[in-house]
């Protein structure tokens, strides 16, 4: 038998959440809490795995193809396990003039792997302008944003990456 | 020179209150919510914002009170309307509506409310890029502190009309910033853009008259109303009211997000101590990019031109999402070029054959004469794709559904046209003359 999706604690979360967010759309439009909906289950499970979006689904009042057909639509979202840190270099033109050529060539040497491949531990790819042009050049790990990134700052930050 | 000499959207920036509701009352905020609410009718604020020429800021530069204007009468559309607020800040170069949301939630918030009563919508969805998870937060945190002091829901501040505002999270597209694919994304779709007409002022969100507006420009309301919308009008310049945040970055001494004059020219920007403070010792201008990376490039002889919205149209660019991105003599302006095609490319939503397919062959083309395996016919073929997608100038002819097949092709075309000898050189040479150091002044890590 395979494990249940969710332990009872994140039943009860997502349960919470789900019914939080259909309060905030008309009653016939339940599909359109997607986006947050996907989040909800993205953030407790770390991807969106299939059990997880025929619950989503279910709730949603739509279908498993319509949550796929937007998950594989926006970059953020993960159909397949990411890794455990999801690495965002922004390798823009406002960020390249900073630097970020550099510090993709730094993270690829540093982490061993090549941009757009993922391991275990990371998936390591190049992103589109993140809005820190004034303060470039800047990566996110799992979300969380870093700026003004120099070779320290980046040893800092990937020592308490455990 | 015109140096800003009083800041009007930044001043409160950085206090540490500031996004809290106890520091954003201390300091005279939702007053202006107060007398609004109290003294005018709807269509005295819509009057009002017309008269203070508040434009998009989000790119477009549109009359904000005009946009309100098409939402039709209650007497004729019965629907429910809705407030979409733009902060899918994702256009390269562009960083400041980010900060609004994190230095000064409740400015926004207050807009909210003003933009609200006067369309008479009960609900506002703020539409935030999915990677904004700490401006997000900072937000979230804001409206629960007003539903909980009684600002939003069933009374706006006791008024009987009930407001409820909700954000929600993109997850990582581009397109979702252009009006129709946020509206789409918002009713849980992927972000293709609608055919317009319907405009969303007719027919937005579920269907429903629907205004959608950027941050910035939300964000001015309760200044307008605090200091009247003469004074805004006037502190701007010709028809841009206001002030106007842009971020500065690329080859300059001191980049980052600057209030400035309506009037303030490129050039003051740059150099000016306030500002950029100029490039390094023996550098100089050579290209820099007005307004978002989909804003026509200029050449150092056009940069005096001011940074009011209709400024830039005799030079067939624009102020966009005013983002400018500055690159000094010894930049590789293909290797630019490229860096600004790949992320057209990578974006476009695939909903349209001459985007689609147009943004990822230019960017090859371009990424060969980079590399050296350039042809002499490369370039026409480049031009000839571009002008396929949108034909250049003027601005806006596009061939595609959105603005997006604009938006790649104007690069191309601008930077084919102005720096054609930088293309050829690394035809004939095979290769790029800058070598391992194409980024100029500040392109190293460090």
């Amino acid at each position: 038998m395979s494990d249940p999706l969710f332990t009872s604690a994140e039943q009860k979360r997502f349960d919470e959440q789900i019914a939080e967010l259909l309060t905030h759309y008309p009653q016939d439009r339940k599909s359109a809490a997607m986006l947050p909906a996907l989040r909800v289950l993205q953030t407790l499970k770390g991807w969106l795995p299939p059990e997880g979006m025929k619950l989503v689904a279910e709730r949603l009042e739509t279908t498993v193809p319509h949550c796929y057909e937007v998950a594989t639509f926006y970059v953020m979202f993960h159909t397949e396990k990411p890794g455990k840190y999801v690495i965002d270099v922004c390798t823009n033109l406002s960020c390249a003039l900073r630097g970020a050529e550099g510090l993709l060539k730094y993270m690829e040497q540093k982490l061993g792997q090549t941009a757009g491949t993922r391991t275990e531990k990371y998936f390591l790819r190049e992103t589109e302008c993140l809005a820190s042009c004034g303060t470039a050049p800047c990566f996110q790990v799992n979300e969380d944003h870093h700026e003004n990134l120099t070779r320290e700052k980046v040893d800092r930050i990937l020592e308490k990456l455990t | 020179m015109s140096v800003l000499t009083e800041k009007v959207m930044t001043r409160d920036w950085g206090k540490p209150d500031q996004p809290t509701l106890a520091g954003y009352k201390q300091r005279g905020g939702y007053q202006q919510l107060r007398r609004v609410l109290d003294t005018l009718q709807p269509s005295q604020i819509t009057d009002e914002v017309k008269k203070s020429n508040l434009r998009g800021r989000g790119g477009a530069g549109f009359p904000t009170g005009l946009k309100w204007s098409f939402v039709p009468s209650l007497e004729k559309n019965t629907r429910p309307r809705y407030l979409a607020i733009n902060a899918d800040e994702s256009e390269p170069g562009t960083a400041k509506d980010r900060f609004i949301l994190e230095f000064d939630p409740h400015l926004l918030l207050e807009g909210i409310a003003i933009a609200c009563y006067a369309l008479g919508a009960h609900t506002c969805y703020v539409y935030a890029r999915g990677e904004f998870k700490h401006p997000s937060a900072v937000l979230d945190r804001a409206i629960a502190e007003a539903y909980a002091d009684g600002i939003f829901g069933k009374k706006l501040m006791g008024k009987d009309f009930e407001l409820n505002v909700y954000q929600v999270r993109g997850a990582g597209a581009y397109i979702c910033g252009e009006e129709t694919a946020l509206l789409e994304s918002l009713e849980g779709k992927k972000g293709w853009p609608r055919l317009k007409p319907p405009f969303p002022a007719v027919v937005g969100l579920f269907g429903c008259p629907t205004v959608v507006n950027n941050v910035e420009t939300i964000a001015a309301l309760p200044r307008i109303f605090e200091k009247g919308a003469d004074w805004f009008a006037k502190l701007g310049a010709a028809k841009s009211g206001g002030t106007r945040l842009v971020t500065l970055s690329g080859s300059v001494n001191r980049p980052g997000t600057y209030e400035v004059a309506m009037d303030t020219s490129l050039r003051e920007l740059i150099y000016d101590k306030a500002y950029g403070q100029g490039l390094p010792e023996g550098r100089s201008v050579k290209a820099v990019i007005p307004g978002g990376s989909s804003a026509p490039v200029l050449t150092a002889d056009e940069i005096d031109v001011k940074l009011e919205f209709d400024a830039f149209k005799p030079l067939q660019s624009m102020a966009g999402s005013g983002g400018i991105i500055v690159m000094d003599d010894q930049t590789c302006v293909v290797r630019s070029l490229w860096r600004v095609a790949r992320f057209y490319a990578e974006e476009s939503c695939g909903q349209c054959t001459p985007c689609r397919e147009g943004q990822p062959w230019m960017t090859r083309i371009i990424r060969k004469i980079e590399e050296g395996r350039g042809e002499a016919a490369d370039l026409d073929t480049l031009m000839n794709v571009a002008q396929a997608i949108a034909p250049w100038p003027p601005i806006g002819l596009g061939n595609t559904i959105c603005a997006l097949g604009d938006a790649g092709a104007l690069p191309v075309q601008s930077f084919v046209q102005k720096f054609r000898k930088d293309f050829e050189e690394h035809i004939t040479r095979q290769g790029c003359p800058y070598g391992e150091r194409p980024w100029g002044a500040f392109g190293e890590f460090q």
